[in-house]
C-alpha cells in the first residue's frame, strides 16, 4: 500500500508543534469566521491569505501555510452548525438544511443534542472524505498525467457545465454571472500576446482583478449589506454543552448508521462536483425524510435531521479539494482560494504536484484527519464561548468586519484601489444575491479563467482551430459530451416535463 | 404596520441589471474585435476567447432581459427602511476609505478604522463615550500588533503613527 506509506510521511510532516499549533489557530479562527455574519470560508481564507505570504517563503512554509487556511475552512464547516442550531440562522449555504431540525431542537431545549450530533456527524463525514481523498487522489492523479490541453479544457467545460446543469434558478444567470467572471479575468496583461486586454487605458487596471478582493467584496461586504437589511436581532436558544449530554448523545447516534453511510456517499459525489455542498445537505435531508422511520417528524426537532445535512454538508465540503489537489479544478468557492493560495505560493496545482511535492500534498492531507479530530474537541468543549461571540451587538461587530474587510483587501496587493474595488463587489454581491444571481461560478470564472483560457488556446493551437480536437479520444469526448449534457439538462429536464405533462394529460382526456 | 414605499419592483432591477450586463457582454465583444478575436499568423489573437465569453454574456443578458420583461416579479426589491440602512452603512463605508486615501491628508488605515467604529458605535449602538472610546482603541491597537509587529504586514499609516515613530 504505496498510500500508507505516503501518509505515514504526511503525518511526519503536519506532527510538527509548529503545524499542530497551527491547526488549532486555524480551528478557532474558523469557527468565529463561520458564526460570525458576513464572515464566511471562502472570504475568511481570502482576508488571511496574505498573512501567508512570508510564511510560504520559508522551506516547507508552504505546507503550514496551507495546514492554516484548511484549517480555517474545516472550522467555518464547524461554525455553520452552532449559528443554524441556536439562532436559526444559517452561517453558510449549506447549514441551511440544518436549521429545519436543529433549531426545534434547541427550541425545545435540547440545543446540546442537537450541537453534538451536528459536530460529531460532520467530523463523521469529513473523516469518510478524507478517506476517499487518501485512495483516490493518487490513483486520479496519476490517471490525469496522460491529460493534456484538450483534456484539462474538458474538465474545465465539465466544472463549469455542472453549475450550469445544477443550478436552482435560471440558468442564464448563471451563465451571465459565471461569463463575467471569465471576462473580468481576461482583464490586463495578455500572457501570450502580451497585448492589453479590457483596460481601456486605465493603468489600475493593468495588473487584472484579483479573485482576492472579489470573494471579500461579494461574500464579505454583499453579506453584511444583506444582514443588515434584515434588521438584526439575535434570539438564540442557551448553548450548555456538557459531558454527560455529549455521552447520551453519542449513545443515540450509531442508531442513525444508515443515514450517516447514505449522507456520506451523497456528500461525497457531489463535493467532487463544484457547488456540491449546499446541493448535498438539501439532497441528504430530503433523502432520510424519505427512508426514516420517522420521517413524518422531520422539522420539528429530529436528531437524524440535523445528521443527515451534517454529514453531507461536510464530507462534500472536505471531498471538493480532491479535484483542486488532482487536477487543479476547486469544487467550492473556497477550495477556489485554497488554489489561488496555492498558485500565489508558487506551486503548480494539478496532477504533477503529487510528484513534485508529496510532502506538501500528504501533509495536507494528513493535517485534514488531524484538523477535524482538533476540531471536533474545539467546538465540542468551546460552544458557549463561540456562542457569545453572537451577543455581542451588531453595532459593534459591523464596524469590526468591516475593517477586517479593508484591511485584508489591502494587504493583498499593498493597494488601495483594491479598497475601492471591494466596495464595488460588495454592492455587486449585495444585488446579485437579491436577484438570484449566483456567485461561486463567477469566482470560480475569476480563479480559473487564465487556466481555462490557455488550455483551449493550446487545444485550439495543436487542432488549428478545429473544435472537434474535442471529441478527438474516448476520454475528451466522453467528458465534453457529458459537459454538454450538464449544459442543456435544464432544457432536457424542461423537455421531459412537458413530454410527461402532456401524456398525463391525454391521460385525463381519456 | 404602516405600508413602506419601496424603492423600485424587482422587475425594475432585474431589467436594470440584465442591460448592465448586455451593455458589458457588448464591451467584451467590441473589444476583443479590436484586438483581433480571429486566427493570427501564429495561432488565436488576443481576443479569441473573450470574443466567446462576450457573445455568451450578451446571449444570456437577452434572456434576462426577456424574463425581467414578461414574468418580471412586481414586489418591492428593497424598502425605503432597508435602503437608509444601507446607507447608513455604505457612505461611511466610502468615508472611511476616503480618509485613508485622498490627496490631502491621509489619517491612517489605523485612525480612521478607529473613527469608523466609533462612529457606529454612537449612531447605531448609542452606547457612551467611555465604552466607545474601549471598543475602538482597544480594536486598532490589536490590529497594529497583529499586522505591524507579529506579521510585519505593514499598513499604510498617518500622522499619529508618524508622531510615535513608525513610519
Amino acid at each position: 500500500m504505496q498510500e500508507i506509506n505516503s501518509l505515514i510521511g504526511g503525518f511526519a510532516v503536519a506532527l510538527s508543534w509548529f503545524n499542530l499549533m497551527l491547526m488549532f489557530a486555524g480551528i478557532v479562527l474558523g469557527v468565529i469566521i463561520g458564526v460570525l455574519p458576513g464572515l464566511g470560508g471562502a472570504n475568511g481564507v481570502a482576508i488571511l491569505l496574505p498573512l501567508t505570504f512570508s510564511m510560504a517563503q520559508q522551506p516547507g512554509g508552504a505546507t503550514s501555510a496551507i495546514i492554516l487556511l484548511s484549517c480555517i475552512y474545516w472550522g467555518a464547516l464547524f461554525g455553520g452548525a452552532i449559528t443554524s442550531i441556536l439562532f436559526n440562522i444559517p452561517g453558510e449555504p449549506w447549514s441551511v438544511a440544518t436549521t429545519f431540525d436543529g433549531y426545534p431542537l434547541g427550541q425545545k431545549g435540547r440545543a446540546g443534542a442537537a450541537l453534538t450530533a451536528a459536530f460529531t456527524s460532520s467530523f463523521v463525514g469529513a473523516l469518510v472524505a478524507v478517506l476517499l481523498i487518501t485512495f483516490l487522489s493518487p490513483i486520479v492523479a496519476r490517471f490525469a498525467l496522460r491529460f493534456g490541453p484538450p483534456e484539462f479544457f474538458s474538465v474545465y467545460l465539465l466544472t463549469f457545465s455542472a453549475f450550469v446543469g445544477m443550478s436552482k434558478g435560471s440558468p442564464f444567470k448563471t451563465v451571465a454571472s459565471m461569463m463575467a467572471g471569465f471576462a473580468l479575468a481576461a482583464v490586463g496583461i495578455d500572457t501570450v500576446t502580451g497585448q492589453l486586454r479590457l483596460t481601456f487605458g486605465f493603468t489600475e487596471l493593468l495588473k487584472g482583478f484579483d479573485f482576492l478582493i472579489a470573494v471579500i467584496g461579494l461574500f464579505g461586504i454583499g453579506e453584511i449589506l444583506l444582514t443588515i437589511e434584515e434588521g438584526l436581532e439575535f434570539k438564540g436558544a442557551n448553548a450548555k454543552l456538557n459531558m454527560r449530554v455529549v455521552i447520551e448523545t453519542w449513545k443515540e447516534l450509531p442508531k442513525y448508521w444508515k443515514t450517516s453511510i447514505r449522507s456520506s456517499v451523497v456528500g461525497c459525489m457531489m463535493g467532487i462536483v463544484p457547488g456540491g455542498a449546499t446541493p448535498a445537505s438539501f439532497m441528504s435531508y430530503g433523502l432520510a425524510k424519505k427512508m426514516s422511520r420517522d420521517g413524518a417528524k422531520f422539522g420539528t426537532g429530529q436528531v437524524e435531521g440535523v445528521v443527515a445535512p451534517e454529514t453531507a454538508a461536510h464530507a462534500a465540503g472536505t471531498s471538493a479539494l480532491l479535484p483542486m489537489l488532482t487536477l487543479g479544478v476547486p469544487g467550492s468557492p473556497t477550495a477556489a482560494v485554497l488554489l489561488g493560495g496555492l498558485m500565489i505560493w508558487g506551486l503548480q496545482p494539478g496532477p504533477l504536484l503529487f510528484i513534485e511535492k508529496p510532502d506538501f500534498v500528504w501533509g495536507l492531507i494528513a493535517s485534514m484527519y488531524l484538523g477535524n479530530i482538533v476540531g471536533l474537541i474545539v467546538v465540542l468543549t468551546c460552544v458557549p464561548l463561540f456562542a457569545a461571540i453572537l451577543r455581542v451587538p451588531f453595532s459593534i461587530i459591523a464596524p469590526v468586519i468591516l475593517v477586517i474587510c479593508a484591511i485584508g483587501a489591502y494587504t493583498v496587493h499593498n493597494s488601495m484601489f483594491d479598497v475601492w474595488l471591494m466596495i464595488v463587489f460588495g454592492v455587486m454581491g449585495y444585488v446579485f444575491k437579491k436577484l438570484d444571481y449566483p456567485l461561486a461560478p463567477l469566482v470560480l470564472a475569476l480563479v480559473l479563467g487564465d487556466r481555462a483560457e490557455d488550455s483551449f488556446r493550446q487545444s485550439m493551437l495543436l487542432s488549428q482551430g478545429d473544435l472537434r480536437i474535442f471529441f478527438a479520444n474516448s476520454l475528451v469526448g466522453t467528458i465534453t459530451t457529458l459537459s454538454l449534457l450538464l449544459v442543456f439538462w435544464p432544457l432536457i429536464s424542461k423537455l421531459i416535463d412537458v413530454a410527461r405533462g402532456r401524456r398525463a394529460h391525454t391521460h385525463d382526456k381519456e | 404596520m404602516q405600508q413602506e414605499k419601496a424603492v423600485g419592483s424587482v422587475r425594475t432591477w432585474e431589467f436594470v441589471v440584465a442591460a448592465i450586463f448586455l451593455a458589458f457582454g457588448s464591451l467584451v465583444v467590441y473589444e476583443s474585435r479590436r484586438l483581433g478575436s480571429q486566427w493570427g499568423s501564429d495561432g488565436p489573437q488576443a481576443g479569441y476567447f473573450p470574443f466567446y465569453i462576450g457573445t455568451l454574456i450578451c446571449i444570456s443578458s437577452f434572456v434576462n432581459l426577456y424574463n425581467a420583461i414578461v414574468k418580471g416579479d412586481h414586489g418591492p426589491f428593497v424598502k425605503w427602511g432597508q435602503l437608509r440602512m444601507i446607507l447608513i452603512v455604505m457612505v461611511p463605508c466610502v468615508v472611511y476609505v476616503a480618509l485613508i486615501v485622498n490627496p490631502l491628508q491621509s489619517l491612517g488605515i489605523y485612525v480612521a478604522s478607529a473613527l469608523f467604529i466609533a462612529f457606529f458605535m454612537r449612531y447605531l449602538g448609542k452606547y457612551g463615550w467611555a465604552k466607545i472610546a474601549a471598543v475602538s482603541v482597544g480594536t486598532v491597537v490589536l490590529f497594529f500588533l497583529m499586522f505591524e509587529v507579529w506579521f510585519k504586514v505593514p499598513l499604510p499609516k498617518g500622522p499619529l503613527e508618524a508622531a510615535f515613530g513608525f513610519a
